[in-house]
């Protein structure tokens, strides 16, 4: 049995995910990606490979994807996480001809075909309004994990509107709601709402097709998946992978190069890095 | 073998770099000398009325472009924006108003004062631009109104009444001109002289015309955004100059000889694109390497029409009646220009047709509104039309505070790996359900 392993390197949490020659899934691993980006991607795969019980030499492709995808340097391809987010939700609900990726500094609107391949693409530009990062500065201000936004934002009756649209910005907005008074709960509800508005921008300019997949790191927020589908006026699609959906692409598209491979078989971590030693 | 004729290619880099060197060599010169330039504009410079008088042309749109191919730009925003221009202004602008402080310093010499300005409607920065010399200097500034089709689509056909009522409303302008002219230099019009600079800029206008053209060719002889540009410099600065069209002459050979011979301007051509907008300057030459390491090549450019005063139309001035003749190309590159930047749908289905392009890339600017509105529904349009990827990034074609190399990257890569899967599929000949 051999496997094809797909490396998501975000600006937050790098993502891994194994799958068989199937497509099933046989390890996964998520790590916090920290200031080496190099060994964050080296880490997490080596803790799907494990996870699964795989062998490294099992293993017969290896694609990174992500911001950091050009450190997976064991790698033997890099794709953008645009055309692997694509891939992975139409692969996970065949149905998607729209993906919205909110990660951690960039949200993406993806059109897509049937086939997963990318139609049409927008993104946030210069700017981490509408994204994670803009959560994590309300977290930051309202001192609540960030694992417990969305259920705490859950709990409003009144939102309040959050007009800045710069993050930075927003936690003063955030602070001065504060003073006047108002809900935790409301303020993170405005919040929540404030994003899902610039995303909905997005999607339109993309154009807003039907079924509608919500995949990264944010898709696990469950206020946030409640207020787009309020915005849009139909359920998003998310599952548990919504936030591997990334790496499950990378690891598709790995899988159709290792069908298709005429090359040698991959080298191994320590080969590749005594490659780079060497100055190959 | 050799058939002697290598040192043709690259010929037009090389020259056009040199004559551009020259020309700032001779502004620094006219400086130093304590004499004045006209102040132009790439679209509606009047370089064939100004060059009778023996006027130093300035551009100061390529003098701030410069500044930021030569990674200065910052230096001269900042001291804009410090002398109290909002970071919101043109960059060109504040780049001109960096260099007006300075003195005239520049990366490549030293630039004149303006002795007299000459403006076009085509950019609505344009007239307030102007303003800011006639209060630092008292400059007398000069502004042509030139009138776009009113129908605004295509319709500049001369014989028609609206035609030539907007003809005659532009030569009387013309003819205000020199005489505004006649009393800065204290010279009279000599109008064998302007037939004379016509003749020579019907021979730049259509030799460049014929370059263009010669691109259409597989693979393609130049990249319409790094070498354009060079050309570009040339053609505004030696416009109705010997010099200028001894060099757009060499440069048809130079092409000619490329397509001859299947000389592309990169080793492997890949994928063929339309670039719209104007260039990323803060980072130039990196910008064009993010598509050649793709195989991206830069097949067409509208750019290279509009930032080329309009000689991509190789109009031909009748020399029997320059005036006459004259307005009647103000007319149709100005006002087309004005016209194409709302009505762009039949241009770009051209260029995507006679290139053979895979792809269009839109370059909207935060600098420039002018040029940059109206690009995200022209992608939509174009969509419905075409099965064709295009791919929108944004940046500016000054400020390197907006300019982020590694979003872009991610997003041409993307754009890559869309054009890669589109052309597996359609060698396959697979279908797809969108």
């Amino acid at each position: 049995m051999s496997y094809a392993v797909g490396v998501d390197v975000g600006s937050t949490q790098t993502k891994a995910i194994v799958i068989d020659e199937e497509g099933r899934i046989a390890g996964r691993s998520l790590i916090d990606t920290g200031a080496n980006v190099m060994a964050a991607a080296e880490n997490a795969f080596v803790a799907a490979i494990r996870g699964g019980g795989i062998a490294e030499e099992d293993v017969a492709f290896v694609i990174g994807t992500g911001y950091g995808r050009y450190k997976v340097t064991f790698g033997d391809a890099q794709v953008t996480e645009i055309s692997c987010h694509a891939r992975g939700a139409v692969h996970m609900f065949p149905a998607t001809r729209t993906v919205l990726d909110m990660g951690g500094q960039d949200t993406k609107a993806i059109r897509v075909h049937s086939n997963g391949e990318v139609a049409d693409f927008c993104m946030n530009d210069k700017c981490a309004a509408g994204t994670g990062r803009f959560l994590q500065a309300a977290a930051f201000a309202l001192e609540i994990p960030l694992d417990e936004l969305g259920a705490t934002a859950m709990r409003s009756d009144r939102p309040v509107p959050i007009t800045t649209t710069c993050t930075v910005f927003a936690e003063s907005e955030v602070l001065s709601w504060l003073a006047r008074g108002k809900k935790i709960a409301d303020i993170l509800r405005g919040v929540h709402h404030s994003i899902g508005t610039r995303s909905m921008g997005l999607l339109r300019r993309v154009g807003l097709d039907p079924e509608v997949t919500f995949t990264g790191g944010v898709s696990r927020n469950s206020c946030m998946v409640e207020v787009l589908n309020e915005m849009i006026g139909a359920p998003l699609n998310v599952s548990e992978e919504s936030h591997f959906m990334g790496a499950l692409g990378a690891a598709l598209i790995a899988l159709d190069h290792a069908r298709s491979r005429q090359s040698p078989p991959r080298r191994s971590r320590g080969e590749a890095a005594a490659a780079r030693e060497a100055g190959r | 073998m050799t058939d002697g004729n290598e040192g043709l290619v690259g010929r037009g880099i090389r020259d056009g770099s040199r004559l551009f060197r020259d020309w700032y060599e001779q502004l620094t010169a006219a400086s130093e000398q304590g004499k004045g330039a006209a102040y132009v504009f790439v679209m509606g410079s009047m370089a064939e009325i100004l060059r009778v008088f023996d006027l130093e042309t300035v551009f100061p749109e390529i003098n701030a472009l410069q500044t930021a191919v030569r990674r200065v730009a910052h230096e001269y925003l900042n001291q804009a924006e410090e002398y109290g221009y909002s970071p919101d202004v043109c960059g060109y602008v504040k780049a001109d108003v960096g260099i007006q402080l300075r003195g005239g310093e520049h990366p490549m010499g030293r630039i004149p004062r303006p002795t007299l300005a000459v403006l076009t409607n085509a950019c609505n920065t344009y007239i307030k631009w102007g303003e800011i010399w006639e209060r630092l200097y008292g400059t007398p500034v000069f502004t042509l109104d030139v009138p776009s089709s009113r129908s605004g689509r295509h319709l500049m056909v001369p014989g028609t009444a609206a035609f030539e009522d907007d003809r005659r409303y532009v030569e009387q302008q013309i003819r205000e001109l020199i005489a505004l002219c006649e009393r800065v230099t204290g010279r009279k019009f000599d109008v064998d002289r302007c037939r004379e600079v016509l003749r020579l800029t019907n021979e730049m206008s259509r030799s460049w015309k014929r370059v263009l053209e010669l691109n259409r060719a597989v693979p393609a002889p130049f990249d319409a955004l790094s070498d354009g540009t060079v050309y570009l410099g040339v053609l505004n600065a030696l416009r109705g100059t010997p010099e200028g069209s001894r060099y757009f002459h060499d440069l048809v050979e130079e092409m000619e000889y490329k397509v001859a011979n299947r000389i592309g301007t990169l080793h492997e051509e890949t994928y063929r694109l339309v670039f719209l907008g104007v260039p990323c300057y803060p980072i130039f030459r990196r910008f064009q390497e993010l598509f050649a390491e793709w195989g991206g090549v830069f097949v067409a450019s509208a750019y290279l029409g509009f930032a080329g005063g309009g000689l991509h139309l190789g109009f031909q001035y009748d020399l029997d009646r320059p005036i006459e003749s004259l307005a009647e190309g103000v007319l149709r590159s100005v006002g087309g220009v004005m016209d194409g930047v709302l009505f762009q749908d039949r241009m770009l289905v051209e260029m995507l047709d006679e290139y053979r392009a895979d792809g269009m890339v839109y370059h909207p600017i935060k600098s420039c509104r002018t040029v940059s509105t109206g690009l995200a529904d022209s992608r939509r349009w174009l969509a419905q039309q075409r099965d064709v990827l295009s791919l929108f990034i944004e940046s500016d074609m000054m400020d390197k505070r907006v300019v982020s190399e590694a979003q872009l990257k991610n997003r041409i890569d993307a754009f890559f790996e869309g054009l890669a899967t589109k052309r597996l599929r359609a060698a396959a000949g697979e279908a797809i359900t969108t």
